[in-house]
């Protein structure tokens, strides 16, 4: 296991540092000259050259490489040219918004997916089956950023059931230490506040959640129906075990292992959706940061910002990969 | 009793008509019913496409500012937008724009991938290591992310939105086509076609890519789906299609501020991408089905 894990961390390397020269020729792919683009036609020559200073912009290509990848190295992710904040620093809340959310978004997606996937394989072709899977495929085909709307428009505008944008309520804000809002929330002992943000994160966890719930829901029920045809179900039915631990305990051990798979991918992709369910519910999480920066031609952090979140990516793929052998005992590295 | 099992064939009928792969694919297909809609609803909107303007009461750059907002009604079936712009006719035109960057987003995946593919799976060794890391790299970014990245750099546009989903979905075909080809490289007919002189690129034309072939268009019609659904998300962050086109996730995010106002303005267009995604979602399912059981899962 260990020398497996070292492996795969070995093989992650060029990964990382691929990644890093895509990231750091975002700059450098931009057609013209960078510095008239990210400051506009009417700047100065002396303020173009402050900021070529500032990139690095005016020494050799391989030199900037590796001055960027020192900088890295040595955690500095560079400083946000609107706000001239380090942004090592400025990330922070940020991410923690976006990650409360996927979070949100993950659990929903899981809870709903599998259970969803195990009735429907339980009890297949029956109208549950057929009306779970309907929404499944409805699901998967849903433009999220049409079903935030969608959400807004009846839970908030017609119902008057949750809040419609934001985390928190802005005239009762949470006095953050983690920036995780429920957590900071059960630390203060605040339950109304926690109640109040857990309304605010419902709508979009549902929006971010719904593809990855609908892959899950499908992923779940074919596992399944595999799985209750082996010999080992039909054992224990045959000993008179009761239907419900038949399936959640025996059977649904062995069906979760590629639904895991399936939750490790969908984690990821949901950072990369987070951009538009943060736009529609002005969450404001790393995907906004980074799309607000994108109009404001900040490019520091364009870089850093998909940085941060294919790197994440990359090590949320390689948990899932570990995560197996825990699971399947079957699965043996070398 | 006593009869003979010796099945007489009526004159001028083959006794055994053999159909091509093809045929027994369609004729499958033919009997999965969801497969059978999506393709109707793909069918619908290219019609819907083509014969926009035949169909289109209006012009879908055409403003009737007294007609603000309106409900839909007999003279505006989708209602109008905040211009006075005929919704039902925006729809029809944005069919254009959403199956046209679709499609061809695919196309230029399909082509850079299979080639990448091909020179991977083929010629291994150093080539092999370069174009799957690269592969592994464009896969460790999150495919929007990518996209809105490399739309940053080259501008907004609908041009550069097809552009940037085409690159970002290389390494899924890429990755397709070179472990296939990966496979049929040990196949004794390839052996064979070796052994009597045939040249690598004769080899590649003729036996390895066509039979690459399923494969890809499984995957190229559920990734109409995808594109489709990543242009109307670039359409929507305004990255994509810019005004007066009517594109649908562009239509969607300009009328975002009248939703309560005037719903229809956002029902529609949303409605519109969904449908055409799930029609190609059913399609590539039934198509993988038939073509490809082996991927099922």
């Amino acid at each position: 296991m260990n020398s497996y894990l070292l492996k795969r961390i070995m093989v992650l390397i060029p990964v990382l540092i691929g990644m890093t020269i895509i990231v750091f020729s975002i700059i450098h792919a931009i057609p013209g000259d960078p510095a008239e683009t990210i400051l506009g036609q009417k700047a100065t020559e002396q303020s173009k050259q402050a900021l070529r200073e500032q990139l690095g912009l005016d020494k050799p290509w391989l030199q900037q490489y590796f001055n960027y990848m020192g900088d890295l190295l040595q955690g500095d992710l560079g400083t946000s040219i609107r706000t001239k904040t380090p942004i090592a620093k400025e990330i922070m809340p940020y991410l923690a918004a976006t990650l409360e959310l996927t979070a949100a978004a993950m659990l929903f997606a899981t809870i709903a997916g599998v259970n969803a996937g195990i009735l429907s394989a339980w009890r297949q072709n029956s109208w549950f089956d057929y009306t779970a899977m309907i929404i499944a495929l409805i699901g998967v085909s849903m433009p999220i950023f049409w079903l935030g709307l969608m959400e807004q428009l009846l839970f908030s505008l017609k119902l008057h059931w949750l809040p419609s944008i934001g985390r928190m309520d802005q005239r009762n804000p949470v006095e953050s230490i983690t920036n995780l809002y429920v957590i900071d929330t059960i630390i203060a002992g605040q339950w109304g506040q926690l109640w109040t943000v857990i309304k605010h994160l419902i709508l979009p966890s549902i929006a971010l959640g719904t593809i990855p719930m609908a892959i899950i829901a499908r992923m779940t029920r074919s596992s399944m129906l595999e799985v209750m045809n082996s010999d080992y179900i039909r054992t224990a039915k045959a000993k008179g075990m009761p239907q419900f631990l038949v399936v959640y305990k025996h059977a649904l051990k062995n069906a979760l292992i590629p639904v895991l798979t399936v939750v490790g991918l969908q984690t990821g992709a949901l950072l990369g959706g987070a951009v538009l369910t943060e736009t529609i519910f002005a969450w404001p999480g790393v995907g906004r940061y980074i799309f607000e920066a994108i109009s404001s031609r900040d490019y520091p952090v364009i870089q850093t910002g998909i940085l941060i979140i294919a790197f994440i990516f990359v090590v949320i793929n390689l948990l899932v990969d570990l995560l197996y052998a825990a699971i399947d005992p079957r699965i043996n590295y070398r | 009793m006593g009869q003979a099992s010796i099945k007489v064939t009526p004159p001028g009928v083959a006794a055994d008509k053999v159909y091509g792969p093809w045929r027994d694919a369609w004729k499958a297909f033919r009997k999965n019913k969801t497969a059978m809609l999506g393709l109707c609803i793909i069918v619908f909107f290219v019609l819907i496409a083509l014969l926009a303007p035949l169909i289109a009461p209006y012009g879908f750059k055409e403003q009737e500012l007294v007609n603000r907002l309106k409900a839909p009604s007999a003279a505006h079936w989708f209602g109008t937008d905040d211009l006075g712009r005929d919704m039902f006719t925006r729809i029809i035109y944005g069919a254009r724009i959403s199956l046209w960057v679709g499609f061809f987003a695919v196309i230029g995946s399909i082509i850079a991938g299979t080639f990448l593919g091909i020179l991977a799976g083929f010629y291994g060794k150093w080539t092999d290591m370069l174009i799957s890391r690269l592969f592994d790299i464009l896969l460790a970014f999150p495919s929007i992310l990518l996209a809105i990245a490399i739309v940053a750099i080259l501008g907004p546009s609908l041009q550069n939105a097809l552009y940037a989903i085409a690159i970002v979905n290389i390494p899924t075909y890429g990755r397709l086509v070179r472990a296939k080809v990966l496979s049929l490289k040990s196949e004794e007919y390839i052996t064979a076609a070796r052994a009597i002189g045939m040249t690598n690129t004769r080899i590649l034309l003729t036996h390895i890519l066509p039979n690459s072939l399923t494969p890809i268009i499984v995957q190229g019609t559920l990734g109409i789906a995808t594109a489709i659904i990543e242009a109307a998300a670039l359409g929507f962050l305004g990255l994509g299609a810019q005004p007066p086109d009517p594109e649908w996730g562009k239509m969607l995010s300009d009328s975002r501020q009248f939703i309560q106002k005037a719903p229809w303005t956002v029902v529609f267009p949303g409605l519109s991408i969904m449908l055409t995604v799930l029609g190609f979602n059913l399609m590539g399912d039934g198509l993988r089905d038939v073509l490809d059981p082996r991927m099922k899962n």
